[in-house]
């Protein structure tokens, strides 16, 4: 008894052993990169010419010019990047949640004609590639005067299927007695949104937020098309324009990757389970 | 009187039978306006082309056909291969990992769930700054000096074509791997305990547990990420934009959507990129109705 007892737990301990070094090994792969760009951020960039970026940190070679170069030269859009990134992933966010939820709020209370149709479009636009619809969406966009604009990056995409059917199922989970109740009390069906079901769906609302925020932060095709001068680009597309055959900038590309990334890798790590489940239920379309 | 019919108007916006329709407004109007009409003009627009005069004409299939080159064929190739290769690595090795993590044996959980999910936070353009990188074609470049370790001559990785889907690929595992193990162990953690007792008092054994109570019940999970990957497959652009822009080598990271995007954003033959984009959403529908058959995920939710 006592010898399987103990032969179990070596055998757990032998598991704990391999599974750690294991885990050690894919973390490893998993942060290097991040590693990599951090350290070539603080190198010297024409360096990067001649020998590629070097995983080993080098005093000699330690500057802060590619920084300085990001927050002194005023011939650079990077700043102006980074408030079109930062406006559109509010402004996308605070609306889409808006939009959505009310969506799935009437899906999932309300009887009526027309609910399961809606229902399974909700769905269908789920798993159907938007980018077919570039072109006459820029068309549409370009007519509107909507081109280079805010507005043209936010409108088509605004109210998101997979926020709908989030909210959807979780307005579905919460009793119909609390709105009932209201209804009793005099509540109109919009009261009964605003102060009942949004305090019930807070925790939804929480993980929405992250997931149409960082779906803004990283989306790369819609606003590659929209926006057409240089100081409306949003992040990533103007950090892709950077990347030229002939000649990339170096400096500005490498210390504002690391700057586009810092923010939303500091919010996660002191939000980890928010962020978890608010990703779980879509995908982070890059 | 006025007074009246206003309030006609707001008892009939207020009633309990008419709220739902301008709840759901926001959808339908989005729905209609970026969705409904794009798709009607992109049908119609895929049939016609520019006649001697200068004007629109229908065309039959004639923008289909001009499909029939290469170049496209390449691209709708490139999108298969690449699928093919992400879903048989970022579904069975996710599983595995969110198994392993979820496992009691497990030590520093959060730690290593944190660290395998941050890539997924980056952008694919500040993910594909970094490879390029990594992936530089200098002997001192990191890859090629970790090959060189083992006496491998430097490889020119962004031109060589043979290592162009390998590029994406990677590109696209490292940013996917982390959000995939988080999908999985969400689903681990809505297994009911009850039917691991059941099988513990069934005598079963850690595979067969393993194999008929986890995995069958990850089908839920299992299906969600597998509709989104095959949409990520044939939607994939940035990955190969940020290695070579819109022109790869011999076409190697061309893709549907790249090849929509240069045929209607760079050489304005807008008809074929209409047809191209019916191309793809009908391969992308059949597909996922395919799959959705296949796991009865439709049965399931009307039941």
């Amino acid at each position: 008894m006592v010898t399987v007892k103990t032969r179990r737990k070596i055998k757990a301990i032998i598991s704990k052993i391999l599974m750690l070094i294991f885990f050690v090994f894919l973390a490893f792969l998993a942060l290097l990169p991040f590693y990599a760009i951090v350290v070539a951020s603080f190198a010297p960039s024409e360096r990067l010419f001649i020998d590629g970026i070097r995983l080993n940190i080098d005093p000699k070679n330690f500057t802060l010019q590619n920084y300085i170069t990001l927050f002194t030269d005023k011939t650079i859009y990077y700043w102006d990047w980074y408030k079109n990134s930062v406006i559109l992933a509010v402004l996308s966010t605070v609306l889409g949640l808006f939009l959505s939820s009310v969506v799935g709020y009437a899906l999932a209370v309300y009887q009526f004609k027309g609910r399961n149709v809606v229902f399974l479009l909700v769905i269908f636009l789920m798993m159907i590639p938007v980018e077919i619809l570039l072109l006459p969406l820029f068309q549409m966009e370009v007519s509107m005067k909507i081109i280079n604009t805010y507005a043209g990056v936010l409108l088509p995409f605004l109210v998101s299927s997979t926020a709908i059917f989030f909210f959807r199922q979780y307005a579905s989970g919460i009793p119909k007695d609390f709105i009932d109740a209201a209804r009793i009390d005099g509540c109109t069906e919009y009261g009964i949104y605003s102060k009942i079901m949004i305090p019930l769906m807070k925790p939804a609302i929480g993980a929405m937020t992250i997931l149409l925020a960082l779906s803004s932060w990283n989306h790369f095709i819609w606003p590659l098309i929209v926006m057409r001068t240089n100081d409306m680009l949003t992040l990533p597309v103007g950090l892709s324009s950077l990347i030229s055959p002939d000649e990339t900038n170096y400096s500005v590309l490498l210390s504002g990757s690391v700057l586009s990334v810092l923010p939303v890798i500091i919010i996660f790590l002191f939000n980890q389970d928010s962020f978890i489940s608010g990703l779980t239920v879509g995908g982070v379309k890059g | 009187m006025r007074k009246n019919k206003r309030s006609l108007i707001s008892r009939f916006l207020y009633s309990q039978k008419i709220a739902p329709y301008i709840f759901i407004l926001p959808f339908v109007l989005s729905f209609a306006i970026f969705f409904v009409y794009p798709i009607i003009k992109t049908v119609i627009l895929s049939f016609q082309g520019m006649d001697s005069s200068g004007s629109m004409v229908f065309v039959g299939l004639k923008n289909y056909q001009s499909l029939m080159n290469p170049h496209f064929f390449k691209a709708v190739r490139n999108n298969i291969v690449y699928t093919i290769i992400m879903l048989l690595l970022v579904i069975p090795i996710p599983i595995i990992l969110a198994v392993m993590l979820n496992s009691k044996n497990m030590l520093f959980k959060k730690f290593f769930r944190a660290a395998l999910f941050l890539p997924s936070l980056t952008s694919i353009i500040v993910a594909g700054v970094i490879f390029r990188l990594l992936f530089a074609e200098n002997a001192s470049a990191p890859v090629n000096a970790f090959l060189g370790l083992f006496g491998i001559q430097p490889i020119t990785w962004q031109l060589d074509t043979r290592y162009s889907m390998f590029l994406m690929v990677i590109l696209s595992v490292w940013t996917a791997i982390g959000i995939n193990v988080i999908y999985f162990l969400s689903g681990l953690q809505n297994i009911p305990v009850e039917l691991y007792e059941a099988a513990d008092i069934d005598g079963a054994g850690y595979w067969s547990k393993l194999f008929f109570v986890t995995i069958p019940q990850l089908r839920s999970v299992t299906i969600y990420v597998l509709t989104i990957s095959i949409y990520g497959g044939f939607a994939m652009f940035a990955q190969s934009y940020i290695f070579w822009l819109t022109n790869s080598p011999e076409d190697s990271g061309l893709t549907m959507v790249g090849y929509l995007y240069k045929q209607g954003f760079e050489q304005g033959n807008l008809n074929v990129a209409y047809a191209t984009g019916i191309v793809l959403v009908i391969i992308v529908f059949i597909l996922n109705v395919i799959q959705l058959k296949f796991f009865g995920l439709f049965r399931k939710e009307d039941a």
